[in-house]
């Protein structure tokens, strides 16, 4: 591991008054720390953010606030998670390990980087990791890779499970930085390949997210599905949160879809949502709508399989929630 | 970088260069070698230990960051010559066979069984569910046993759980 200056944050302004270019923040380190083993990042300072006071869940509103240092097992395990946004901590405990969620900051898991195994190993070229240097994913092991909105730079797939339920309830990031605040939406955050696959979200330079909030869960029932290689501690093939509010009449008066595992960001379904508006909830409307939202997709030849898996598990998930 | 962190109830003051783990600091500096090194990429759980009451994979975790807190490894289990429940337990239940994970195992379940609130095969989300097989198959999934001791593990798991 390369060399590098640490430092412990007292508060969010001094985090930010401590970034320099090469500067990163700390926070669980589950993610950044081995890729500092692997020599995918090479910081040249930490700024240790994860004991900053940003650790509550507090009611905000019709909403909730969640701190971004909030560990990913205490969100979900918080009894107003678990009430009122249960697909939240079901996307959240869908993740990694006991062990990993209790060092994980909710943050850390928005900006944890892509799991591509040519991201992951250095003596491989990456435009990712080394912007131009090529991507072999394309013509290799891109098994798990994207088939929604990727580029001819980078079929990297987003690998969180609280980003995708995250989208679903359009959660808003809330951040500071050298400029100021700002508040980043959820879908909003992370952003497609195109021709700078180095930038996986909109942050800008030193920007540290300071919290997460939530607007009132939206009406309706809600699941987050998980379909992986093995039962436990896998990331997603293809994940899906969804929120399905029926009108007595059997119309679809509501829904989120968003989908996990199929692209460089967590990704809002909204052919399909549009497709489900108003329509009779039942097998038929549900197939047209993941069939409309396909019809985007440009599987590469080892991740075809991912095209009908998403089809069925959006069909799948919206019966369930079917009253 | 000097730091002062408690281990097994003793309070250690040492430098560390930034890039140590706190992996490394128990094993290479504190000749604390129970906690064992498997993946090195927080992968297969052999590295668990307490930090603050909470099992967390000391391989990920720097040792420059752990200034104050309180760790158990798998030495600070026993105590006054009697050993913890699970490590009674998994005699009992011969529940290891190289016994390379067994620390990690140990203090993983020690970190699980003092967790609180549901899991990814809990049906209920707002109960506190009983710990079935599955429910500790599901939360002990971070911790890999290449010899395949999981059968007896998760018996002797249980029976501290009842």
């Amino acid at each position: 591991m390369k060399a590098f200056g640490y430092a412990r944050a007292a508060d969010p302004a001094d985090a930010v008054a401590r970034f320099r270019p090469g500067t990163m923040y700390l926070g669980g380190g589950t993610n950044l720390v081995d890729l500092m083993r692997l020599g995918v990042a090479e910081p040249e300072a930490l700024v240790d953010v994860s004991r900053l006071p940003l650790s509550g869940i507090e009611p905000e509103g019709d909403g909730l606030r969640v701190g971004a240092a909030v560990r990913n097992s205490d969100l979900a395990t918080h009894p107003l998670v678990r009430e009122r946004y249960p697909m939240l901590a079901r996307a959240v405990l869908a993740g990694a390990s006991g062990q990993v969620r209790n060092m994980a900051t909710v943050a850390g898991n928005l900006l944890q980087r892509t799991r591509c195994p040519y991201f992951q190993d250095v003596s491989k070229p990456c435009n990712k990791r080394r912007p131009g240097s090529g991507c072999p994913a394309i013509a290799g092991d891109h098994a798990n890779l994207a088939v929604l909105g990727h580029s001819p730079a980078c079929v990297a797939t987003h690998p969180s499970d609280l980003a995708v339920a995250l989208v679903a309830l359009e959660a808003r990031v809330h951040v500071t930085g050298p400029g100021g605040t700002r508040v980043v939406p959820m879908p909003g955050l992370h952003r497609l390949p195109g021709d700078e696959p180095q930038r996986d979200t909109v942050l800008e330079p030193g920007e540290l997210v300071t919290a997460v909030t939530l607007p009132a869960p939206p009406p309706g029932a809600s699941l987050y599905r998980k379909v992986r290689e093995r039962a436990s501690f896998a990331f997603a093939l293809v994940s899906i949160a969804a929120v399905l509010d029926v009108a007595p009449g059997g119309t679809v008066a509501g829904c989120r879809i968003a989908l996990g595992g199929v692209a460089h960001v967590p990704w809002r379904a909204e052919r399909a949502e549009r497709v489900l508006r108003g329509a009779p909830a039942g097998e038929e409307a549900f197939l047209r709508a993941a069939e409309a939202e396909l019809e985007g997709a440009e599987p590469l030849p080892r991740n075809a399989y991912k095209v009908p898996l998403a089809r069925n598990l959006i069909v799948r998930t919206l019966l369930e929630l079917t009253p | 970088m000097e730091i002062t962190l408690e281990v097994n109830g003793v309070p250690h003051t040492v430098v560390v260069d930034p890039r140590i783990s706190l992996l490394d600091l128990l094993r290479e500096r504190l000749e604390l070698t129970g906690s064992k090194k498997g993946c090195d990429h927080g992968q297969c759980g052999a590295c668990t230990v307490l930090i603050d009451g909470r099992r967390a994979l000391s391989c990920l975790a720097l040792a420059v960051a752990q200034e104050g807190s309180e760790i158990t490894t798998v030495e600070g289990l026993a105590g006054d010559g009697q050993l913890h429940p699970l490590q009674a337990a998994f005699l009992e239940h011969d529940a290891l066979q190289c016994g390379y994970c067994t620390p990690g195992q140990l203090c993983s379940a020690v970190g699980m069984l003092a967790e609180r609130g549901p899991s990814a095969v809990t049906e209920e989300l707002t109960g506190e569910p009983e710990l079935t097989a599955a429910e500790i198959r599901e939360r002990m999934s971070g911790n890999l046993c290449r010899c395949g001791a999981y059968p007896n593990i998760v018996t002797a798991i249980a029976a501290v759980a009842r």
